[in-house]
């Protein structure tokens, strides 16, 4: 340790050494900035989780026809997001994914106006999933249902790419 | 661009007396000089466990249906999730030996002697923390080894006289070691800990650069009246010193990581045998080993009953040696205290040793 300066740490480099002393600086530059990108790549990646690695759904059996009574609606999980089945007064059945187009609220079926509805900014569609009034910009998308089973105890099939 | 801002930040908050203490501050050099990067060594691994740590939370689940398989999924599925784990498992184990060798050669140094009895004192806490620390995020995973060294670990607490019984449902939650030990040790380990061990942390900083280094007796002894010992420039030269070591750590941390990866083993099943050849962490090896050998019954005391007292002792001991050795308060040698230090290294690479080749 006999090359350090006294205490008082004179620090004045000797003539002709500048460009060393740059040319040092430019490798310890280079090497934090190499450690901070081998750092954070690996973090960036690890903030990201992966995918959930579960199939799409495709169709799903959302429940017994008998139980649905006209000018009513029911609620139920297509995949992991929810989907809403209707039959209209006149017996007629439909349904749509239950994720309001405008931002992600589930809607329900409002009875008195046979509509879907979406209680987060009052958006309103109607029984073919259309935009009646309201924020949404698109319509809802809609899904295929067969009935399927013993006539009496039909399980209601709905499925996606009507 | 940089001149400019700090000139900015001068403008309104007066960075003169800090400016003045960073290029005023130095470091003793002399022929001791080595131990004085332990503590920063211990401090790096500390910041690694908090930054490694939160990058975990984001997906670790601490209950006992989901904390297995959350790491599974970290280490699995996450990318660069296994990286993450191992580096937090490895940093933990490099950390306690850091927090050891500093604490040792801070011991045999003596630099605890007056005026640093507060930063010893600090010092101590945190390694009883850190300990804590190591006990409590070891059942995190919540796999088999983990499981039952708890149930030892806490068992262990049962036998401090008088406080016994209450200490071990603080501990578990309970009466036994089940997902409520889990919600506890995940509170301790990610929020109580991390408060104290912080607030701490910090303490034992604001005291060094207060008193600065201290210098060993053995050096202060060569020099002539009125002579001072040498002195580096603490910015740059040693924090850069200080830097390249932190860099030889993360290289044997990155290297540690990816090629020794940690095992996660099976999911604890608290109806199942405990496995052969269950053992503590290795820092808790040599207590462990220690009450193994104490005989069931010493003087009609349970004996672990006595161990456990006399871990008690020894701890709060060690919190008070700077006002115990009045000698080197003095500035006069304290072979006693030298010896004391030396018996400590040996029992516990001794005892350690022992417990990881019994059977």
């Amino acid at each position: 340790m006999s090359e350090l300066p006294p205490a008082g740490f004179p620090a004045t480099p000797a003539a002709g050494s500048f460009d060393r002393r740059r040319f040092l600086d430019a490798l310890l530059a280079v090497g934090f900035v190499s450690t901070a990108a081998a750092i954070a790549y690996p973090v960036a990646r690890y903030l990201v989780p992966p995918d959930s690695g579960e199939a799409a759904t495709n169709s799903v059996v959302a429940g017994k026809a008998a139980a649905l009574k006209p000018n009513s609606g029911m609620i139920f999980p297509f995949g992991s997001k929810p989907a809403i089945v209707v039959r209209a007064a006149d017996g007629q059945l439909s349904a749509f994914s239950a994720v309001c187009t405008h931002l992600e609220c589930t809607v329900q079926f409002k009875p008195d106006a046979s509509q879907l509805w979406c209680a987060c900014h009052n958006g309103l569609y109607d029984l073919a999933g259309n935009v009646v009034s309201g924020p949404p910009p698109r319509n809802l998308e809609r899904f295929a249902v067969n009935l399927r089973g013993e006539p009496g105890t039909e399980d209601i099939v709905v499925s996606r790419g009507a | 661009m940089v001149q400019h801002v700090l000139n900015w930040l001068d403008e309104r908050l007066d960075l003169g007396g800090l400016k003045h203490f960073v290029s005023e501050k130095g470091v003793p050099v002399h022929a001791q000089e080595v131990w004085y990067y332990l503590g920063g060594l211990t401090l790096f691994l500390f910041a690694v466990q908090i930054f490694t740590g939160i990058l975990l939370l984001l997906y670790y689940r601490p209950s006992a249906t989901e904390a297995y398989e959350s790491v599974q999924f970290i280490v699995t599925r996450v990318p660069f999730g296994w990286l993450i784990r191992n580096i937090h498992s490895w940093s933990a184990n490099l950390l306690i030996g850091a927090a050891f060798a500093h604490f040792f050669s801070v011991f045999l140094l003596k630099s605890y002697r007056k005026p640093r009895e507060l930063t010893w004192i600090s010092g101590m806490l945190l390694l009883f923390l850190m300990l804590g620390f190591g006990f409590s995020g070891y059942l995190l995973p919540w796999n088999e080894l983990s499981f039952f060294a708890t149930k030892v670990g806490t068992g262990i607490a049962g036998s401090v006289p008088v406080i016994g019984h209450f200490l071990i449902r603080l501990l578990r939650g309970g009466d036994d070691v089940t997902g409520a030990t889990l919600s506890r040790f995940f509170g301790f380990h990610v929020a109580v800990l991390p408060a104290i061990s912080t607030a701490l942390v910090a303490l034992h900083l604001l005291f060094v650069q207060r008193q600065g280094m201290s210098v060993p007796l053995g050096v202060e002894k060569t020099l002539k009246p009125g002579e001072k010992v040498p002195q580096m420039p603490f910015f740059p030269n040693y924090i850069l010193r200080d830097v390249l070591v932190w860099y030889v750590a993360l290289a044997a941390l990155a290297a540690l990581a990816a090629f020794s990866p940690w095992e996660l083993g099976k999911k604890a099943d608290p109806f199942a045998a405990v496995p052969p050849g269950i053992r503590p962490e290795w820092y808790f090896l040599a207590m462990f080993h220690t009450l193994k050998l104490i005989p069931s019954h010493v003087l009609g005391f349970e004996g672990e009953r006595l161990g456990v007292i006399a871990f008690g002792l020894v701890a709060v001991f060690l919190v008070f040696v700077p006002f115990v050795d009045r000698r080197s308060s003095d500035g006069r040698g304290s072979p006693w205290f030298t010896a004391l230090a030396v018996t400590g290294v040996l029992y516990l690479v001794i005892f350690t040793i022992l417990a990881q080749i019994a059977p």
